[in-house]
């Protein structure tokens, strides 16, 4: 079953390569749908209180001490749904348009669901790191080769040569910690194992934790993009295909988000609670950084993409709260951005089709003759600012519910990303969907081929409002597991911010 | 009179007979004419021969020839590695023009008489044997790099080539008189001995040797600083020996570092352990800085070759069982990656007139899928991408350095990679994400370089190239996904040792 679920998409990209030209795109529609038939069937006999399920575990190197082990709990289990409902979408509206070289193009499109699936599945710290690194090979060439080239700018392959060694750094470094974390904890007497679970027991010395912690950090920071570590996004948004983007910025970036949540807090307790103030500035310095960029940013994707970087901030500053609230509204808000932003780019795919521009002064009074289109993006707009009743505000509150209890300085920082999202969300939709028309602007209806991809996306945000206990009911085992390892650390005498 | 002949061990010294044997045969049959065309095939049937009586012998260690030799699962794997890249070498030769030039009897006896000297070199244990064995390996390369006789660059090549390897090879040489001369044998066991008593740092006289036979050695594996002449050699010689020679030099020369330092000083092993993993650290750095901005496909993997020899070299810094599994298993990962790419480079260079510049490869993916995959394949190898060996062995080689307490070497290699993807991620781009075919008219000075021309419009199509190419980029990629065979492969060869 889950052997199944992870491998589909693979396995569909390369029998895909056979297919004529005209149906290499429909069939690997059929191949993320069969995979979300397969991710649905896993959430529907998910047992919440069971812990870790559907397990593999294989011997696959036993020479290195290598396994190949997958599982399901409830931190992953519905990140692996929103992995396939947005994969569907993407491969979707990429199938309706033309695209050149459709062959590799699905093929690389399959290759990165199985490689994003692989490391949300993952429950062996190599297997993770190595399909960490994967995700990026698919959307290397995503970008490169279907990206378009900027004539003011670097072109597509320079911009995702940049974002490749940004996030390798990472990923390496990650590698490198990852292999130490296993090899000290089996000179303390025991095999050497790489099985997360394992390595759990036997929690490191505090000295290795300290620089073990932040090799991960640096990864998963970087794929978030965090501020400072941001550099490699605002060229390669501008240059990615829409469809692969909006996958990439919908799930990709949570998998730096679920690796902490996965594989820090459990393995490195005491480092987490040492530096939970350090990554909590960087969190908060990503909320404000985020935010005033996506006020001023005139192109359209920028807007949506700093706007990530706001939102990962946020979740980041939710799992650094270290308390159960605020790790269980981190998980909420990671499908809930996921869900608001794949539509996003995909309205931003629309818009820019009908304005022949991406830049927000080209724009305007969309929403005259187009009033469906404007209602859904009203809703993915109203979800963004985590308007009261969609379950992204309840996200937030839990967020800084769990964030006021432990560090309550921070909360009150955190607080103003709220009230910035607002402004940042509606100012998109304004200067898209209101104001005075420009010349040149074809104002059209949102036509049956985008909408069977945005209205399904628009429906699950809305179903998500109704009934956020569906995820949250099987998240909080899982979630407070892993708190309660780092419950356990004393606090740091010197604090930045006592309560 | 009482005369005792030392025992011979014909049956565990057949690999080097058959070779010798084989050599002898594929010299004369350049001298008859109905044999002209037989060479190549001659050559790897001789290899064929050689690569099954070293799999016969394996796993079962002994000494040779009173102690010079040593015939264990290190120097046989090694030794299949360099006979491989030797076979891949010879389907590569076809039709290249060098060979014609040459002789193609006298092109592959050559050649075989390189293999020879590496099998030899890998079961080295004595200075004598090492040396020989060395320039055994040594001299036909010098000739081979210069076969190409038309070519200005080739000729500079084998000249720059017999130059630099010379005085490698008297380094080297003269390191081992010092190390005689202090412990008082050749024999690697002799020297342990010898060395035990006064220690490395005792004696400067065996320090100046083992410093020098290090710099040898450095020269040969092309370890920076004394990398110099790796990128010239390489753009200049004929390009199948290019990659025969990037892959096999170094996985010989690369046993008897591992013989030398790891079983013969492995007693001293903290006295030297840190200026090697200098070297490596080095290595690291100055291979990837000088691939950033090569436009010449060998000159690049040149000093990729510098910057991979830096990481191998990290296995044998911690002097254990699992860095000498590591380095048998990234050079085996090494062979396969390189491999492919010198197809995917020598198919380039005969079809298009831009030689092994990186535009001859613009496009690629659009026009010549079946050469593009596997030239990707080795790249996203040697940046160490997961899905490949390559990932698998930088992982094998962290994990040994990790374990040796040179955790600081194993962040160098990371870092190392990171730069590496510039460049090799270059070339991806220029296959993948580049418009090729446009500029097929010469260049402005048409008639004044012989590349003029392209050799073989119709090269990218040659079996005796793509085949090889699609093999070793599968390899890479099974090797990457099921490791386990060649993890056990390596192990054979670290067990042979600890």
């Amino acid at each position: 079953m889950i052997n199944s679920l992870l491998w589909t998409p693979l396995v569909f990209g390369f029998i895909g390569l056979l297919m004529p030209r005209r149906y290499a795109g429909w069939w690997a529609t059929l191949g993320t749908a069969v995979t979300l038939g397969l991710a649905i069937s896993m959430v529907i006999g998910f047992n919440s209180g069971a812990g870790l399920q559907d397990t593999v575990d294989v011997n696959w190197i036993p020479g290195l001490g290598v396994d190949y082990s997958l599982g399901v709990d409830g931190l992953n289990v519905f990140l692996i749904l929103l992995t396939s409902v947005l994969w569907v979408a993407g491969t979707a509206f990429a199938a309706l348009r033309e695209q050149e070289r459709p062959h590799l193009f699905f093929l690389m499109m399959l290759l990165g669901e199985t490689a994003t699936l692989g490391s949300f599945l993952a429950q062996d710290l190599l297997l993770f790191v190595l399909f960490f690194d994967l995700m990026l090979v698919p959307f290397y060439f995503l970008f490169g080769a279907w990206g378009t080239d900027r004539e003011d700018g670097p072109t597509a392959a320079a911009a995702t040569l940049k974002m490749i060694v940004y996030t390798l750094i990472g990923s390496l470094l990650m590698l490198v910690a990852a292999i130490a974390t296993a090899i000290i904890s089996a000179q303390d007497g025991g095999h050497l194992t790489f099985s997360i679970a394992e390595l759990a027991k036997h929690p490191l010395s505090e000295g290795s934790q300290r620089w073990i912690f932040w090799f991960f950090a640096a990864a998963f920071l970087v794929k978030m993009p965090a501020f400072l570590l941001h550099g490699w996004m605002p060229d390669a948004y501008r240059a990615a295909p829409l469809p692969a983007l909006a996958v990439f910025s919908g799930v990709l970036a949570k998998v730096g988000a679920y690796g902490f949540l996965r594989v820090v807090l459990p393995l490195f307790p005491a480092a987490t609670v040492e530096f939970q103030e350090v990554i909590l500035v960087i969190a908060l310095a990503s909320i404000l950084y985020g935010s005033v960029m996506a006020f001023t940013q005139t192109n359209v994707r920028l807007i949506a993409g700093y706007s990530s970087v706001a939102q990962l901030g946020f979740i980041t500053a939710g799992i650094f709260a270290l308390s159960a609230d605020g790790s269980d509204g981190a998980v909420l808000q990671m499908i809930n951005h996921g869900l608001v932003v794949a539509p996003l780019f995909v309205i931003v795919a629309i818009l820019a089709e009908r304005s022949g521009s991406e830049d927000l002064r080209e724009m305007g009074g969309m929403a005259m003759k187009a009033p469906v289109l404007a209602a859904l993006f009203l809703i993915v707009t109203l979800a963004t600012l985590a308007m009261p009743g969609s379950a992204n505000f309840v996200g937030e509150f839990y967020i800084l519910n769990g964030l006021f209890a432990s560090k309550i300085v921070f909360a009150f920082v955190a607080i103003s990303g709220v009230a910035m999202s607002a402004y940042y969300a509606l100012r998109l939709y304004q200067r898209t969907m209101h104001n005075r028309k420009p010349a040149g602007l074809e104002s059209r209806e949102i036509n049956l081929r985008d909408g069977i991809v945005l209205a399904p996306l628009v429906l699950c945000i809305l179903g998500l409002a109704l009934y956020p206990q569906l995820i949250l009911k099987r998240t909080d085992d899982a979630v407070q597991t892993r708190i309660s390892a780092v419950e356990k650390q004393p606090q740091p005498v010197t604090s930045l911010a006592k309560r | 009179m009482n005369f005792n002949a030392p025992h011979i061990d014909y049956a565990a010294l057949s690999p080097v007979l058959a070779l010798t044997v084989g050599l002898c045969v594929v010299l004369l049959s350049g001298v008859f004419k109905p044999l002209k065309r037989a060479a190549p095939g001659l050559t790897l049937i001789t290899l064929a021969t050689t690569a099954g009586l070293l799999i016969w012998r394996w796993d079962n260690p002994q000494d040779l020839v009173s102690g010079a030799l040593r015939l264990d699962d290190l120097a046989i794997s090694i030794s299949l590695i360099a006979i491989l890249t030797a076979a891949f070498a010879i389907f590569f030769s076809t039709r290249e023009p060098a060979v014609e030039e040459a002789g193609s009897g006298e092109y592959h006896a050559l050649l075989t008489g390189s293999v020879l000297g590496m099998v030899l070199l890998a079961q080295a244990q004595n200075l004598v044997t090492f040396f020989v064995a060395i320039e055994t390996l040594s001299i036909p390369l010098y000739i081979l790099c210069a076969t190409n006789l038309r070519r200005e660059k080739s000729l500079e090549s084998g000249l720059k080539y017999l130059i630099v390897g010379s005085l490698g090879s008297a380094t080297l040489l003269y390191g081992m008189a010092f190390i005689y001369g202090g412990s008082g044998s050749t024999d690697f066991a002799g020297i342990a001995h010898g060395i035990a008593q006064k220690g490395v740092l005792g004696d400067p006289l065996i320090l100046i040797g083992i410093a020098m036979t290090a710099v040898g050695l450095a020269f040969k594996t092309s370890i920076a600083p004394f990398h110099q002449w790796t990128p010239d050699v390489y753009e200049g010689a004929p390009s199948p020996i290019t990659g025969f020679m990037a892959v096999a030099t170094k996985a010989a020369a690369f046993a008897v570092f591992i013989r030398f330092f790891d079983v013969a000083l492995a007693p001293q092993v903290e006295d030297w352990q840190p200026a090697l993993a200098v070297l490596a650290a080095i290595s690291i750095v100055v291979g990837n800085v000088g691939a950033l901005g090569q436009d010449s496909l060998k000159r690049l993997l040149g000093y990729s070759g510098v910057a991979q020899a830096g990481y191998i070299l990290g296995g044998l810094v911690v002097a254990s069982e699992d860095g000498v599994n590591a380095i048998v298993f990234y050079l085996a990962a090494y062979a396969f990656m390189n491999l492919a790419a010198f197809a995917v480079v020598i198919a380039r260079e005969r079809e298009t007139i831009f030689g092994d510049d990186i535009d001859a490869v613009r496009g690629l993916g659009a026009e010549r899928p079946q050469l593009a995959w596997p030239l990707t394949i080795s790249m996203l190898g040697l940046a160490g991408l997961p899905a490949t060996a390559g990932f698998i062995g930088k992982l094998y080689l962290i994990e040994a350095l990790v374990e040796g307490d040179y955790t600081w070497l194993a962040v160098f290699i990371a870092v190392g990679t990171m730069i590496s993807l510039a460049y090799y991620l270059r070339v991806v781009a220029a296959m993948w994400m580049r418009p090729g075919g446009e500029p097929v008219a010469a260049p402005a000075i048409a008639g004044a370089s012989p590349e003029a021309d392209p050799i073989d419009p119709g090269a990218g199509r040659r079996l005796y190239l793509v085949g090889p190419a699609l093999l070793a980029a599968a390899a890479t990629v099974f090797f990457g996904v099921i490791p386990q065979p060649l993890v056990e492969f390596a192990q054979h060869a670290g067990a042979s040792l600890f």
